[in-house]
């Protein structure tokens, strides 16, 4: 237990320091989509370069990664210290660039790699990620290989001091836009399924790499298609041990849904509650309560799952204080959180009535245009990062104990 | 489960275990058969009392153990989970809450010490017709000879046959909804069981003219305010027992998805149930926090715990109704026999989402609560 006293003190500390230093320039600046490396070309230059002077201050606090240790880029702190640095950036309308400016650096290949990395990686990966200098992407999936990862085809041929590869990757986050990325190759094909796997990391930069982005529903480009053909990953880069990429990559994918069991961070979505959206669109009756009775009861419900999985995710943190284990939980609440998430998307939709159609344009209001782009996206919820279903294939085996009967290694 | 403290926890492990060994879902079976009226056995009753659970919301100086709402919840879910008949939850929860909080001094030292010792089982009598509904109340309490003369009938009074004194909600003369200590043997009222599918003691209770002294009147709080605490407090109650009844029916058919077999495999290695499973599983998850919320909103006197006492119920509700179905839905052919204890927990489930109101009307009581 952390001393309360302590805490609170780091609180008023890090609440000052965060007011002193913020920019000015960047307040109400598209912060989180410059990170992503979205809407970076519309920046202003002086938000660009206030952008970059609060990252610089941000990494040399180490706080891109609070609780890493001190000598990879972070700051060395607990948890709790590392939420209230969190809470106390979202309190004074700021933001913190760096986990969005890696990619997949800070919430899924820092912590992996601070796991089964040798010292020599450790040292030579970990403060890019930190310091939000080096964005990272993931080759995952294959066209053929979605859900059923294991089954991927990609092949690593052991060259003396490095690895080949070949093969195509796909649903590659910002593929075209990373430095590194961290591909799960197959090394052994005579080995069984899940046996001849292993994790490389490999520069982006390179003749065998090739990407192309995919455009979604929603419009944007978040998804590469990535080739490799005759790619390079040095020998130095096997992360884990050769074969054992399975092991690995079921480390990574538990801290990719731990990552994605809280909420979307900034959202158009919250800039009003549900229910004074659907007075203003749908109207009240003399007492008050929303005029669409039917609408009513499912907000109802929404708010309910809403608030059903905020204490979900707070019980387990506080029973899992001073534990690891991540991966049941995560499950239970990836799900809920998709399920709240998505539809309380829908429901905004349907309140706004036909504005929720608007793609662009003067028609319809900014904020009306992002929940549409909110709604199409939030579709990708409940099928990256293993699906619902393969969830609850998760929930059913690992945690209840069923027997598995419908993936075959 | 939510984090407890070092007496909760020796509370909550002493409760498991004497419910699991002393009163186990088959002695609710043998009560059932043996068609014994009262609706509990008295020897489970008085273990209660002795093992101080009757005084948890009590104050020390009262001679409770003043444990609060968390402590008590913990014990309902335990008894929960194997159906345990008592008036515990009606006496000790509902009852004391309402002395505590509306009672002055005098009418705490005159009926806590009994809930606590057991010679008094209060219960309080709210509904006067089938659906539950807050301001559905027509009984009267009209002011005379320095008293009260009450009239009313009410309706689905838990533990009505056993109960020693009623806690009867009534309209004063100004119309406002107010609580009553009216006496099981006062005259003017009378009491007939109900025979309901869970086999609890459930009673009609009437009420004519019915003279009380101003001591019968639980006067601590402004109008109308006692009576919807000690109904946010109850639904809070009722919701944990709820979450016990629920995890039991899980368990049971988490252990039959893993034992039974069909075509040659377990039944929970197919897809669909195990699937099934997974969803009743993480449901489960989420009614445990939000009834566990509940009960910890009213120890910490949070603002919003009118809205978390709905969230309790109405979630805790969701789940067990599903619950209580996939119980029989995935026990097949033998879920369907008397036999077998899935239809105990199933009737005992709508017995419940019944009690307080049920989900429709916690959701509606939240959107309200939260301005829509």
């Amino acid at each position: 237990m952390q001393n309360a006293n302590e805490l609170e003190s780091f609180r008023s500390d890090v609440r000052a320091w965060v007011t002193a230093n913020f920019p000015a320039s960047l307040q109400g600046a598209d912060l989180a989509g410059i990170a992503g490396g979205e809407s970076g070309a519309r920046a202003s230059d002086t938000v660009k370069a206030g952008m970059e002077a609060w990252r610089q201050m941000l990494a040399e606090k180490g706080w891109g990664a609070p609780t890493w240790p001190v000598e990879y880029g972070g700051a060395g702190l607990t948890d709790p210290h590392a939420d209230i640095i969190g809470e106390e950036i979202h309190r004074a309308g700021a933001y913190n660039p760096i986990p969005h400016m890696t990619g997949m650096g800070v919430t899924m290949v820092g912590p992996t790699l601070l796991e089964y990395g040798s010292e020599e990686q450790k040292a030579r990966h970990l403060k890019g990620i930190a310091s939000g200098e080096i964005r990272w992407c993931l080759g995952l999936s294959e066209p053929n290989a979605g859900s059923d990862l294991a089954s991927l085809s990609t092949k690593a041929e052991d060259k003396g001091d490095y690895f080949a590869l070949n093969g195509q990757k796909i649903w590659t986050s910002g593929a075209n836009i990373s430095q590194w990325c961290g591909a799960l190759v197959r090394t052994d094909t005579d080995a069984g399924k899940r046996d001849g796997i292993s994790f490389v990391l490999l520069p982006m930069q390179q003749d065998g790499v090739e990407t192309r982005p995919i455009r979604l529903i929603s419009g944007v480009s978040p998804f590469c298609e990535t080739y490799f053909t005759d790619a390079r990953a040095e020998k130095g880069d096997l992360l884990g041990n050769l074969n054992d990429g399975w092991s690995v990559v079921k480390r990574l994918l538990q801290h990719e849904r731990q990552s994605q069991t809280g909420g979307r961070g900034v959202s158009m979505l919250d800039s009003e509650p549900l229910h004074v959206k659907a007075q203003r669109f749908v109207g009240m009756d003399d007492n008050g309560a929303l005029v669409d009775k039917d609408l009513r009861q499912r907000l109802v419900r929404n708010y309910m799952d809403g608030a059903a999985h905020r204490l979900t995710a707070q019980r387990i943190t506080d029973e899992a204080a001073g534990r690891v284990e991540v991966s049941a939980a995560a499950s239970i609440l990836k799900n809920s959180n998709t399920r709240f998430a998505q539809q309380k998307a829908e429901l905004a939709l349907e309140i706004m009535g036909s504005q929720g159609i608007g793609w662009s344009g003067d028609d319809f209001a900014e904020e009306e245009l992002g929940i549409v782009r909110e709604w199409l996206s939030g579709k990708a919820m409940s099928i990256y990062g293993g699906s619902y279903e393969v969830q609850n294939n998760i929930i059913s085996k690992n945690v209840l104990g069923l027997p598995e009967t419908t993936q075959k290694g | 489960m939510a984090a407890l403290t070092e007496e909760q926890s020796i509370l909550k492990d002493q409760a498991t275990s004497w419910v699991e060994t002393e009163l186990p879902v088959q002695k609710f079976r043998e009560f059932r058969n043996s068609n014994s009226d009262g609706g509990f056995d008295p020897k489970a009753w008085s273990a209660m009392v002795d093992m101080g659970w009757t005084g948890i919301l009590v104050p020390e100086n009262y001679g409770g153990s003043d444990l609060g709402y968390l402590t008590f919840g913990v014990i309902l879910e335990q008894l929960g989970r194997q159906l345990c008949a008592s008036p515990l939850f009606a006496s000790a929860y509902v009852g004391a809450s309402a002395i505590n909080m509306g009672g002055n001094d005098d009418q705490k030292q005159r009926w806590l010490p009994g809930i606590v010792d057991g010679s008094e089982i209060l219960t309080f009598a709210v509904d006067e017709q089938p659906r539950h509904q807050r301001d559905a109340i027509a009984s009267k309490a009209s002011a005379s000879d320095g008293g009260f003369l009450l009239s009313g009938a009410k309706t689905f009074v838990p533990e009505g046959v056993s109960a020693t004194t009623f806690v009867v909600a009534a309209r004063t003369d100004a119309g406002d909804i107010e609580l009553f200590l009216v006496p099981a043997d006062a005259d003017g009222v009378s009491r007939t069981q109900m025979d309901t599918v869970d086999k609890r003691d459930h009673a009609r209770v009437t009420l004519t003219n019915v003279a009380l002294p101003t001591e019968a009147h639980l006067a601590g709080m402004p109008s109308g305010e006692l009576y919807e605490q000690v109904l946010n407090r109850a639904c809070a109650g009722v919701a944990m027992e709820m979450l016990g009844v629920g995890c039991y029916s899980f368990e049971m058919t988490l252990d039959y998805l893993k034992t039974r077999k069909q075509f040659g495999k377990v039944i929970g290695s197919f897809q669909a149930l195990g699937h099934r499973a997974a969803e009743l599983y993480s449901a489960q998850e989420m009614a445990r926090s939000c009834a566990e919320a509940g009960v910890i909103a009213i120890d910490n006197g949070a603002d919003d715990q009118a809205a978390m006492s709905a969230l309790s119920k109405a979630k805790t509700g969701e789940f067990l109704f599903d619950m209580s179905n996939q119980l029989i839905q995935i026990h097949g052919g033998i879920g369907m026999t008397d036999d077998f204890d899935a239809g105990f927990y199933l009737k005992r489930a709508r017995a419940l989402e019944a009690l307080y109101g049920n989900q429709a009307l916690h959701r509606d009581r939240y959107a309200t609560l939260l301005g829509f």
